[in-house]
């Protein structure tokens, strides 16, 4: 194994809005920065290899693997994890649709659907059924068969736009 | 507590219309914490001083260890720990009759990722490192690589013990007259089907940390969805008073059955925990989740059924052969499993099992959501879509004229309770327009229907006792707060949102001003884990007896200070009231106080043991439970006859749930379970290198296939609630009975397609072009195993049918010769 350097690095990011400065190992992920250095255990971790889409973060807005990005890489951007979704007037519209149409079941995946969800509707205030497949195709979910997930952001989408939506009656109880 | 009457009521006499509570759509109890990133998962548990552990898996798949050597990892600096086999002599295993499993190999290695050393070290690339450092000399023995070479050959065996050479267990079981049975039919088909093995692929990797405090009592946090037997198999293996350890098991960010045996590296950090007198916690890869594996058994079959020209099932005689792995784990029950609820769907008046397990050299199977049902019933399904074409008859029509009969007894002993599989048949049948599709698609486009059943927790527990298989406890403070306490552990199925939800219906409170506060070994009264599809029904009745309990108690107390007879109050909207007066009552918390002050401190108790199952024979423990769940599904699917390539469209599924007790999350579990029978029918597969190495060909989430968003097909679902009197407000199942009839109604979809049989799972396009490639030269249509070893079976365990007159015990031998 390659000698690594055990002297830490110091950068300056922006964390959830607030200024940061954390020194880690250089080698480090922005994952393992989050988890291990900044004590931010919202972001989790599938596999560690780019493959589940699982410690998805927003880095200046944009959906990014934490598991391949260096923590290096910070320095100086804007990241956002699941703890910064929610704000003291309230949770996020996602996370409040997310918790309350059963979209997380285990939750072990929803901080990174929630994060490339968010990145989504900046983009697309509007999405389809199609558009949200496709944003959310990089993302692995074992639990929900994705279904309560798009409906999720559907209402989050609504409720973003200031429209008055509900789950549609199947949705919740099934057909008749 | 259950009524016996056979029809059921709410909480009280409560009508389903009262229901405040059960039966709405409210979000779960931990939903928020876990949509905030707040939940804390096993690995997201940091302690002072904590060390880290690595485990180093075997690279060989059957060797004998002559040497371990880890001086050079023990000289590493910040390194505090190397532990070999020899530190934990102790074997254990989750069923008493299997305890095969060492938390590091003591004399051999049996698969490619068995561990044989453990390190803990200051932080993790350090233990990286010095596990690299452990040199471990190995002496290769011959591979056994498939059922057929387990069968073939003795020696070298796998594991020590077992039926002989590298079996494991044969069973055979023979329930009625099965000659009479194929005599009377007017067709027999016989069809040989073969299920490949997959994995649950929960997205969290195990994780666990254990902590030795100063007075030598052992917490361990872990990801297991079976604290209780956890902390029995470390109470054997550490040699420590079961007093002594607590278990807690932290949210499972998904289990699937994977989390349900005790894990090696749950033992192995408690061990360095104890030596080092630090924390430890180990995180296992995404590679090391595949070597744990426990996963679906890959499940030859041989199907013979006998019908009349109506469909009607004569006589059914089922073969199945499993690929084990390494070890024991729940195989025998696996085995079992594979050759119990065949019976409970249609009317199979004589039936015979034959059932035989191999060891083999690879990461050991166990059970995956539907625990040894999917295979057969995989089996069994696609059978029946060909006995309707061989007799000219509407597959759905058919299956719906031969139903197995509410409240009656199958012929190998299971009690049917409700049963409402016809009119999830029916539901889809029609939301389908399956009459106008079914053999009338165009070229490529197909229709396939399915059905099955599924257990609402086992009957048995896993190791004989007579206990209570699920205890809660209440406690009510006098400022009306209410805590709930059971052993049970949420895998993200919402089973700490059941407890809520019921303990406040029944005591007319809000379900979100509950605390739960489960699977804790310590603090929380055992339930047998979240396994067996058995936590609704058996903590949700535990739950409603306690609730009901603390209901009278606080009655007593308010009918005395009200005057009023105790049947006229009602609890509800955080009141107890006057039912024919309701401005006469007091708020929640004054009738706590009122209870309290007559009564002591408040706390009650309720517990769930099973009905016993009317079977008496050896092997009747695994398939009786209370209640079954019924499902129906039909899918539609796209097959390119170029590519092969099978896509699903649109799966419209009718399951019958009892009663929801929320049925925004019974969504959820049946769309999930779609999803789940998706990726097992069309993608998913445990397949390793064909050379002697039996290398895992992809243990990784990118190369194991499993459904995305853009696999995932439209989903189409009926909630058929057919309250069983076993179940809490009548609910049934839900967590795995809907995978099951996904697999074989694709395949049988497929056929409709494109006019040929893929006798196995996952139905990958190199199977379709097969087929399409065997039809087009005249060969059968097909593609499937071509048949079953020839194995002698043991004498058959004969019971005679309830039909027969049989008292659900062996038939005397000496009867049946004379």
């Amino acid at each position: 194994m390659p000698e690594r350097t055990k002297q830490k690095t110091h950068i300056e990011f922006t964390l959830n809005g607030e200024a940061v400065e954390v020194a880690f190992a250089p080698h480090k992920t922005l994952l393992e920065v989050l988890r291990e250095d900044l004590n931010l255990m919202g972001t989790k971790h599938g596999c560690e290899l780019g493959e589940c889409g699982t410690c998805a973060v927003l880095v200046n807005g944009r959906s990014a693997l934490s598991c391949l990005v260096l923590g290096l890489e910070a320095e100086g951007r804007s990241v956002e994890t699941v703890e910064g979704m929610a704000s003291p007037a309230g949770l996020h519209p996602l996370q409040e649709t997310f918790a309350d149409t059963g979209a997380a079941q285990c939750g072990y995946c929803t901080p990174g659907f929630l994060l490339v969800a968010k990145e989504l509707l900046a983009a697309n205030p509007r999405p389809t059924r199609e558009e949200i497949k496709e944003a959310l195709c990089g993302n692995l979910c074992r639990c929900t068969g994705y279904i309560k997930i798009y409906e999720a952001v559907e209402l989050a989408a609504a409720r973003m736009r200031g429209e008055e939506l509900e789950l549609p009656r199947e949705a919740v109880y099934g057909l008749d | 507590m259950t009524s016996d009457n056979g029809h059921h009521k709410g909480a009280n006499g409560a009508s389903k219309k009262d229901l405040k509570v059960v039966g709405r759509p409210f979000r779960k109890v931990d939903a928020r914490a876990k949509c905030t990133g707040q939940t804390k998962f096993a690995d997201d548990i940091v302690l002072p001083r904590m060390l880290f552990a690595k485990l180093l898996r075997a690279h060989e798949p059957h060797a004998r260890i002559v040497k371990i050597d880890a001086s050079k990892a023990r000289a590493l600096p910040g390194v505090h720990a190397v532990i070999t086999g020899e530190d934990l002599p102790l074997s254990y295993g989750i069923l008493p009759v299997s305890q095969d499993e060492h938390a590091l190999c003591t004399d051999r290695v049996r698969f490619i990722g068995d561990p044989v050393a453990a390190v803990a070290a200051v932080d993790e690339d350090t233990a990286f490192e010095a596990m690299n450092l452990i040199e471990v000399e190995y002496e290769r023995l011959q591979t056994i690589t498939s059922i057929e070479e387990a069968i073939m050959i003795d020696e070298p065996r796998v594991q020590d013990y077992g039926e002989s050479g590298n079996v494991h267990k044969k069973v055979h079981l023979e329930f009625g007259d099965l000659d009479a049975g194929f005599a009377a039919a007017d067709h027999i088909r016989e069809d040989t089907f073969f299920y490949e093995g997959n994995t649950h692929l929960p997205m969290e990797q195990h994780a666990a940390v254990a902590h030795f405090d100063p007075d030598d009592k052992l917490t361990l946090w872990s990801s297991t969805q079976t604290p209780h037997y956890v902390h029995r198999a470390l109470t054997k293996v550490l040699g420590l008073p079961a007093a002594h350890i607590r278990v807690i098991a932290t949210p499972n960010g998904g289990g699937f059955g994977g989390k349900s045996d005790p894990f090696n590296h749950e033992v192995a950090v408690c061990k360095l925990s104890q030596i080092t007198g630090r924390p430890v916690k180990v995180t296992l890869t995404r590679e090391e989740v595949f070597y744990c594996h426990r996963g679906r058994h890959p499940v030859l079959m041989h199907v013979k059924t006998g019908v009349k020209r109506d469909g009607s099932i004569t006589a059914m005689d089922f073969q199945t052969f499993l690929d084990g792995g390494a070890y024991g784990s729940y195989g025998v029950a696996s085995t079992f499993y594979t050759g119990a609820l065949q019976t409970v769907t249609y009317e199979v008046p004589r039936y015979r099992f034959r059932g035989l397990r191999a060891f083999t050299n690879k990461p050991p199977c166990g059970p995956k959501r539907g625990h040894g049902t999917p295979q057969p019933r995989f089996g069994l399904e696609v059978q029946l879509d060909k006995i309707a074409d061989d007799l000219k008859l509407d597959p759905a029509e058919m299956r719906l004229q031969h139903l197995v009969k509410p409240y009656s007894l199958t012929a190998n002993y299971l009690r049917i309770g409700s049963m409402g599989l016809g009119k999830c048949i029916e539901k889809i049948v029609a939301g389908s327009d399956w009459k106008n599709k079914f053999r009338q698609l165009p070229y490529g486009k197909g229709v396939g229907l399915a059905c099955s059943s599924y257990i609402c927790g086992a009957g048995l527990p896993i190791y004989w006792n007579n206990m209570p298989h699920s205890g809660v406890q209440l406690g009510l403070d006098r400022q009306g707060g209410v805590r709930v306490q059971c052993g049970s552990t949420d895998i993200g199925q919402g089973s700490d949102s059941v407890l809520a939800y019921i303990v406040a219906e029944v005591l007319g409170i809000d379900p979100f001003d509950i605390r739960v506060l489960t699977a804790d070994t310590d603090l929380t009264p055992v339930d047998l884990g979240s396994y067996s599809s058995r936590v609704t029904l058996m903590t949700g009745n535990a739950a409603l007896q306690a609730a009901e309990r603390a209901r009278e108690l606080l009655s007593a107390a308010v009918a005395e200070k009200l005057s009023l007879p105790v049947e006229n109050l009602s609890f509800a909207d955080h009141r107890v009231f006057d039912v024919e007066n309701p401005e006469v009552g007091v708020a929640f918390a004054e009738a706590v106080v009122l209870a309290e002050s007559k009564f002591g401190t408040i706390g009650t108790v309720g517990s769930y043991t099973p009905p016993r199952s009317p079977g008496k024979f050896k092997g009747a423990g695994v398939g009786p439970s209370p209640a079954y769940s019924y499902s129906a599904a039909i899918a539609e699917v796209d097959v390119d006859a170029e590519t092969g390539l099978v896509r699903v469209e649109r799966v419209w599924i009718g399951h019958d749930i009892g009663q929801s007790i929320n049925p925004m999350l019974v969504m959820g579990q049946v769309e999930g379970g779609v999803y789940m029978g998706l990726g097992e029918a069309l993608m998913e597969e445990m397949t390793y290198r064909a050379n002697r190495n039996v290398v895992h060909k992809f243990p990784s989430l990118l190369e194991y296939k499993s459904p995305t968003t853009h696999e995932m097909c439209d989903v189409k679902t009926y909630l058929i609630e057919d309250a069983d009197p076993n179940g809490p407000f009548g609910a049934k199942e839900v967590g795995q009975g809907p995978l099951l009839p996904v697999m074989p109604a694709v395949a049988n979809a497929v056929y409709d397609a494109v006019g040929v049989r893929v006798d196995e799972v996952p139905i990958t396009p190199e199977k379709v072009l097969a087929a399409l490639r065997a039809k087009s030269q005249g060969k059968p249509a097909r593609f499937g195993p071509k048949g079953v070893p020839i194995v002698e079976w043991p004498e058959p365990l004969k019971v005679a049918t309830p039909a027969e007159g049989g008292d659900g015990r062996e038939m005397p031998r000496v009867a049946i010769h004379s």
